[in-house]
């Protein structure tokens, strides 16, 4: 990726103008700076979203940052009681704390005189509120749902067919780059060939030869009908092709065996390719929809895409659980992106995506 | 591209065992086989997958959606010929879904159809504006392409809960609409809105890769061909018309054939956001595939299977435009 090697004289002057902004530099940097609040701005957030309290959540219009009421601990009472502004009212402008609440009407005491309970009613009085973040909703994942269990699902998933695509692919790779056979030329037809048969095409035929094959609701049956893609075997032979054959040859000299210089010195040799293809290979897996959605029934085999959407049906309004859950189910994604942000961006432009 | 050397050595210890009990039994079959014939063990594997899980299904779909009835074993169903064609076919007119006896299938179409129009379309002309303006006298470029990228990672799910959360009844959007004084909506209970919408995020979560494709594009144009345009003091207007746009043609060709291959696959993100509706108001094609085949009882295999190889005949043209034009785009 050329990135341009500028220095802090190239950064003071990279301008359309002599010195001065031209009015596309305006407009240059007025359309990125909508870009990045459309482009960060919802994640962002969902991030803010994700830490606030139920009753936060619910409040219309909403405030950007998450807030708690503020509390305090007052002799003679064993739990933090909350704080209130007082709006009405002989007290007015007072701040006091909430021992009980009866209907309408609470119970407070001044924060001075702990011990002498008031009469105030709901409507004469606001909480005192500080930004801070909830992390119950996280908490309550844990707690309330099988969260670590659609997580291991959705992790093992990811792990093991990407191992096995990558052995897979590499080894059709090794086969297609490195000898010459006859029917090469057919074999190289057909991979093509399965780039129009992606999986949204076959669903029924694929539902039942996983079922066939003993796989259906089962985590190998998600892992194995998507070990096969197309695009991880030409990325591999595009660089395995890049290899010279005198190194087999050397290799062959010394009596290695072809399965030997196959994983000795041809997949070491491969390893940026293979480091491309296993991130994208990874970020499918994870991400991946609608044949788990086929695939796999039973709840305890749900992946983490899959639980989400299944929760947002059942719990139309409990969005404190849904946000925290969204934000986990993104976070590794956005890790990998952070530090291999230049590996994805070159697998991706090199392969044309999926 | 670099390579972490630690890396790689922490991976062959973990893989030398695995490797190495492999190790015997292929050198058996070299000795038996010869070199030449051994390339058909290290394909075999991934052939086999393919075999399974792609050319036989499509053998299979055919199967499918020449048969009837509700059971899943191919031996069990009754033939019922061209029937579920016939069924998915019979229309007074194409133009208008009610009018078809599987009109759910029909209006799966129609949204499709433009949906994918104004999703590529949106997303084409933005990805563009975006490249050529990163592709600009900018700084911190990196950073900025990141930022157009980085949705493109987000899983169809998370893309859909997060517009979902933001364009709820009481989401921010509605917050920020009323406090400015216009009328709110419940976004994705309105028909017209949720189709906005469904394509909005489609182009939101996608955008950046196309933007990335057309970067490249757009750096592989010679820098002096630019420098001639600025010595016959070329408008800008007039160096995009004359010199960048052509010059990137063969990748948005590739860009607008690929788009659309993508396009007409959407399920994932839609599904998730709007489940289809309100209604049938963005159901698209592959989740009328989904519904009719998956989504209830009876599971009705044959017309799914039928809906799908119509589908596929669909992306049979499109993927052999796309092979044209990358082969073309390869060859200048």
């Amino acid at each position: 990726m050329a990135e341009g090697g500028n220095g802090v004289t190239g950064w003071l002057t990279r301008t359309r103008g002599r010195g001065r902004l031209h009015w596309t530099d305006w407009f240059s940097y007025g359309y990125l700076a909508f870009g990045v609040l459309l482009m960060f701005g919802p994640v962002v957030w969902l991030l803010l979203s994700s830490f606030k309290t139920d009753s936060e959540l619910q409040r219309f219009p909403p405030r950007l940052l998450p807030h708690a009421q503020e509390t305090v601990t007052l002799e003679g009472h064993a739990k933090p009681l909350p704080l209130f502004e007082v709006t009405a009212g002989e007290l007015a402008g007072e701040t006091v704390a909430q021992v009980r609440r009866i209907g309408l009407s609470s119970q407070v005491v001044r924060l001075d005189d702990p011990g002498e309970r008031i009469e105030l009613s709901l409507d004469e009085r606001t909480a005192v509120e500080a930004p801070a973040l909830a992390t119950a909703n996280y908490t309550g994942l844990f707690e309330r749902f099988d969260f670590l269990r659609y997580l291991w699902n959705s992790t093992f998933i990811t792990v093991v067919a990407t191992l096995i695509m990558l052995l897979v692919n590499s080894m059709a790779a090794f086969a297609l780059s490195k000898y010459e056979f006859r029917g090469r030329a057919t074999v190289l037809a057909l991979v093509i060939g399965t780039l129009m048969i992606p999986q949204s095409v076959v669903l029924v035929p694929l539902f039942l030869i996983t079922r066939e094959l003993g796989l259906l609701d089962t985590l190998w049956g998600v892992i194995i009908p998507g070990a096969a893609t197309p695009t991880g075997v030409f990325l591999l032979r595009q660089y395995m092709l890049s290899i010279p054959d005198e190194i087999l040859d050397a290799a062959r000299m010394d009596n290695a065996s072809e399965w030997k210089i196959y994983w000795r010195i041809i997949l070491p040799l491969s390893a940026p390719a293979i480091a491309v293809l296993a991130i994208l290979a990874i970020m499918w897996r994870w991400n991946d929809f609608l044949w788990p959605l086929i695939a796999l029934s039973r709840s305890e085999n749900f992946t983490l895409q899959l639980a989400l959407n299944s929760f947002q049906g059942e719990m139309q309004t409990e969005w404190s659980s849904l946000l925290a859950m969204t934000v986990l189910t993104l976070a590794p994604i956005a890790l990998v992106f952070v530090f291999l942000q230049k590996y994805i961006a070159t697998g991706i432009a090199s392969t044309g995506g999926k | 591209m670099t390579d972490g050397a630690p890396r790689r050595s922490v991976s062959l210890a973990v893989l030398t065992p695995l490797m190495s009990v492999i190790e015997w039994p292929m050198r058996r079959l070299q000795r038996h086989l010869g070199i030449r014939r051994l390339a058909w063990v290290f394909l075999a594997p991934n052939l086999l997958l393919f075999g399974l899980f792609a050319f036989l299904p499509v053998l299979l779909n055919v199967a499918y959606a020449l048969t009837g009835g509700g059971n899943v074993l191919l031996e069990n169903r009754p033939p019922v010929g061209a029937g579920n064609f016939v069924q998915l076919m019979d229309c007074e007119s194409y133009l208008d879904p009610n009018s078809c006896d599987e009109d759910k299938f029909w209006r799966s179409v129609h949204n499709t159809v433009l949906f994918v129009t104004l999703q590529v379309g949106c997303m084409i002309g933005f990805a563009l504006l975006t490249a050529l303006v990163l592709n600009g006298p900018i700084r911190a470029r990196g950073f900025f392409r990141s930022v157009f990228f980085f949705p493109v990672l987000l899983s169809p799910v998370v893309v859909a809960l997060i517009w979902k959360w933001i364009l709820q009844r009481n989401g921010v959007l509605n917050g920020v609409l009323g406090g400015a004084g216009f009328e709110t909506h419940v976004w994705l209970l309105d028909a017209g809105w949720a189709f906005f919408w469904s394509v909005f995020i489609s182009v939101w979560a996608h955008m950046g890769f196309y933007t990335l494709i057309l970067l490249a594009g757009l750096q592989a144009i010679p820098r002096d061909v630019y420098e001639a345009a600025r010595l016959d003091a070329a408008s800008p207007w007039r160096t995009f018309r004359r010199i960048t746009l052509p010059m990137l043609m063969p990748t948005m060709l590739v860009v607008l054939v690929l788009a659309l291959i993508k396009g007409v696959q959407t399920f994932d993100e839609v599904y998730a956001f709007t489940g289809g509706g309100p209604g049938s108001a963005t159901l698209l094609v592959i989740q009328y595939v989904y519904e009719v085949g998956f989504g209830g009882s009876p599971r009705l295999f044959g017309l799914a299977a039928a809906a799908s190889v119509l589908v596929a005949f669909v992306l049979v043209v499109l993927t052999a435009l796309q092979l044209w034009a990358t082969r073309k785009n390869a060859h200048g």
